[in-house]
C-alpha cells in the first residue's frame, strides 16, 4: 500500500469514527452530567501526590475553580450552592501558598451575595486569613478582609482590618505606600459606621504625616467629622424646640429667637447648615466643600 | 580522561540518533499551545501559569530522559552483549561508566538549555501581550533572569536522578526493575519533610529514628524544587542554593563511586 493510499484510508476511517460518534449521540442523548465531585479533597494528601509539581497542580485547580464558579454562576438551573468552590480554592492555595490571585479573587467570588453568588463571607475571610499566614507582609489580604466586612455592613471590624492592612510591611513599601490611603480609608469607614470619635483619633494622627497631601486630606476629613458632630448637636436643639412648641423649627431664626442659638450655624467651611422644616433634621449644603458627609454617601 | 570524553560523546550522539532531542520540539509546541489556551481559561495570572508550566515541563521531560535512558546506559549494553566488544577495547570499566554518565548529563544539559531558550522566547512574547497594569502587578518581569536559577536546580536534580538510574543499572540486569527503583527513590526523595518528622506520627522511638535516618540517607529531591519561590519572586538565599548544589555534587560523586565499585566487580558471564 502506498503512502497516499494509507493516508486516505486513515482519513476515511477517522471521519467514519467521528460520524459514528455524532450519530450515536443524536440517537441516544447522554444523560445529565454527573454532579461535580472532588476525588481528592485533602490538601495535605494532594500536596504530597503532586510531588514537586505542586505549583502546576495548583494552577490546574485554580483553572478548575474559575470554571466551576463561572459555570455555576451562568447556569440557569441546578445546584447553586457553590459547594465545591471553597474546597477548590483551599486545595489551590495549599498547593501554592503564594498564589495571590486565588486568595483575592477567590474571596471575592465567595463573598458575592446570594442569590447569584455563594454568599459565603465567613469562608472568604477564612481563605484570606490563610493567605495572611502565608504572606503576613501583604497588605492586600487584610484589606480584602476589611472589604468583605464592609460589604456586610460591619464597618467597625472593616476599619480595624484596613488599619491592620496599613500596618503591614508591604503597605509601607517604597513606590507603593498603600498605608497612605489605607489609614484614611479606615477612618472614613469608621465615620461611615457612625463612630466619629475613633475616626477623629485616626485623622488627627494623620495630621502629623510627612506627606502634605495626606495632611490636607486628613484636615478636610476632620472638617467633615466636625460637621457630623455639629449636626448631631443642632438636631438635639431642633428636638428641644419641637418639645417646647409642638413642631420642628421652620427656620434657624426661630431657634435664635427663643435663645437656643446665638446665630445662623455655619459648617467648618462657612456655609450655613440646611434645616429641614418638616422633620427638623439637619445636613450640610451641597455647595459646601464638606459635602457629602460619610454617612450621606456610604458607597 | 580522553576515553571518558569519547564515550560521553558517543552517548550524546546515540541520544540524538534515538530522537531524544525531539522532546525539545514537544516542549515548545506544548508551551505555545498552552500559552494561547491559558488566556481563555484563567482570570489573570497567565504569566505565572505559563512560568509554572514551562518549568514543570522541563523537569518532567528531563526526568523521563534521565530515568529511561539512564537505566539503559549499561543494561542495554549487557542485554545486547555489546559490553564484551566494548570492554575488549582499551576502555577501563570506570571510564566507560563515567563516560556514559557524562554523556547523558551532557544530553540533558543541551536539552534543558534549548528548552530554556524556547521558554524565554515564549515568555517574552507573553510579555508583549500583557497590559502595563498586569506587568506592574506581576511579582517579576516575564523574562526574569532568576528563572534560570530554577532551571539550574532542575539540571542538578536531573544529574542526581541520572546517577541514581546509572547506579541501579550497574546493580540489576533488569531495565524494568532499575526504572522501578529509580522512580521509587525519586518519589521517596520528595517526602523528605515527612520522613524527618516521622517521629511525630509514630509511637515507637525506633521507627522515628529509622525515618530520620532515611531522611538523611535518601537523596532529598524536594530540596531542588525552587520553582514556586522563583515564579513568585520570593527571596532565595545564595547560601541555600550553593549548599544544595554542593549536596548534589557530593551525592552524585558517592553514587558514581558506588556504581564504579559494583561495575568493576560485575561478572558478565
Amino acid at each position: 500500500m502506498g503512502i497516499a493510499a494509507g493516508v486516505v484510508a486513515i482519513a476515511v476511517l477517522l471521519t467514519t469514527v467521528v460520524g459514528l460518534q455524532m450519530d450515536r449521540e443524536r440517537r441516544f442523548p447522554q444523560a445529565e452530567p454527573a454532579q461535580q465531585i472532588l476525588y481528592v479533597n485533602s490538601p495535605a494528601v494532594l500536596t504530597r501526590l503532586a510531588l514537586s509539581y505542586d505549583a502546576l497542580v495548583a494552577d490546574l485547580y485554580w483553572i478548575r475553580a474559575i470554571q466551576y464558579y463561572g459555570g455555576t454562576r451562568l447556569s440557569e438551573q441546578g445546584d447553586k450552592s457553590y459547594a465545591l468552590l471553597f474546597p477548590l480554592l483551599d486545595l489551590t492555595t495549599s498547593l501554592d501558598p503564594n498564589f495571590n490571585i486565588a486568595y483575592e479573587f477567590g474571596a471575592f467570588f465567595l463573598s458575592e451575595k446570594k442569590p447569584g453568588g455563594p454568599g459565603q463571607s465567613a469562608l472568604a475571610i477564612k481563605l484570606l486569613e490563610k493567605g495572611l499566614v502565608a504572606r503576613p507582609d501583604r497588605w492586600q489580604y487584610p484589606y480584602d478582609i476589611g472589604f468583605v466586612h464592609y460589604r456586610d455592613g460591619n464597618y467597625k471590624v472593616a476599619a480595624e482590618w484596613f488599619l491592620r492592612a496599613a500596618k503591614t510591611s508591604g503597605a509601607r513599601k517604597e513606590g507603593e505606600r498603600a498605608d497612605m490611603w489605607l489609614e484614611p480609608l479606615a477612618a472614613n469607614t469608621l465615620a461611615t459606621g457612625g463612630d466619629t470619635r475613633s475616626s477623629r483619633v485616626m485623622y488627627e494622627h494623620l495630621l502629623t504625616s510627612e506627606a502634605t497631601w495626606l495632611r490636607e486630606d486628613a484636615a478636610r476629613r476632620l472638617k467633615k467629622l466636625d460637621a457630623i458632630d455639629r449636626i448631631a448637636e443642632l438636631e438635639r436643639l431642633t428636638r428641644e424646640y419641637e418639645r417646647r412648641f409642638g413642631d420642628p423649627p421652620p427656620t434657624w431664626e426661630h431657634l435664635i429667637q427663643v435663645g437656643l442659638l446665638p446665630g445662623i450655624p455655619l459648617d467648618p467651611e462657612g456655609h450655613p447648615y440646611v434645616l429641614n422644616p418638616w422633620w427638623g433634621d439637619v445636613t450640610v449644603s451641597d455647595d459646601s466643600p464638606v459635602w457629602p458627609l460619610p454617612t450621606e454617601n456610604p458607597a | 580522561m580522553r576515553t571518558t570524553a569519547l564515550v560521553a560523546l558517543h552517548v550524546f550522539r546515540d541520544s540524538v540518533r534515538d530522537k531524544v532531542l525531539y522532546s525539545i520540539v514537544a516542549f515548545a509546541v506544548v508551551l505555545m499551545g498552552v500559552s494561547y489556551l491559558i488566556g481563555q481559561l484563567t482570570a489573570g495570572e497567565d504569566l505565572k501559569i505559563i512560568k509554572d508550566l514551562g518549568l514543570a515541563a522541563m523537569s518532567l521531560m528531563g526526568l523521563f530522559i534521565a530515568v529511561f535512558i539512564g537505566i539503559g546506559l549499561i543494561a542495554r549494553e549487557i542485554d545486547r552483549r555489546s559490553i564484551y566488544a566494548v570492554l575488549a577495547k582499551p576502555v577501563r570499566r570506570h571510564e566507560l561508566l563515567l563516560g556514559k554518565y557524562l554523556g547523558l548529563v551532557g544530553t540533558l544539559f543541551v536539552n534543558l538549555s534549548v528548552m530554556a531558550l524556547a521558554y524565554y522566547v515564549v515568555l517574552a512574547y507573553i510579555g508583549t501581550t500583557l497590559s502595563p497594569a498586569a506587568l506592574k502587578a506581576a511579582p517579576a518581569p516575564p523574562t526574569d533572569p532568576r528563572l534560570m536559577l530554577a532551571v539550574l536546580m532542575i539540571a542538578l536534580e536531573l544529574s542526581l536522578v541520572t546517577a541514581v538510574a546509572l547506579f541501579w543499572s550497574t546493580f540489576s540486569s533488569s531495565a524494568l526493575l532499575s526504572a522501578g527503583f529509580t522512580v521509587a527513590l525519586y518519589i521517596a526523595g520528595q517526602f523528605g519533610a515527612d520522613l524527618k518528622n516521622f517521629e511525630h506520627v509514630v509511637e515507637s522511638p525506633a521507627a522515628g529514628i529509622v525515618g530520620r535516618a532515611l531522611y538523611y540517607v535518601l537523596p532529598n529531591f524536594a530540596a531542588f524544587d525552587i520553582k514556586t519561590e522563583v515564579v513568585h519572586a520570593l527571596p532565595l538565599p545564595a547560601g541555600y542554593l550553593a549548599m544544595t548544589a554542593l549536596y548534589a555534587i557530593v551525592y552524585i560523586a558517592a553514587l558514581l563511586v558506588a556504581s564504579v565499585m559494583i561495575f568493576a566487580r560485575r561478572d558478565f558471564k
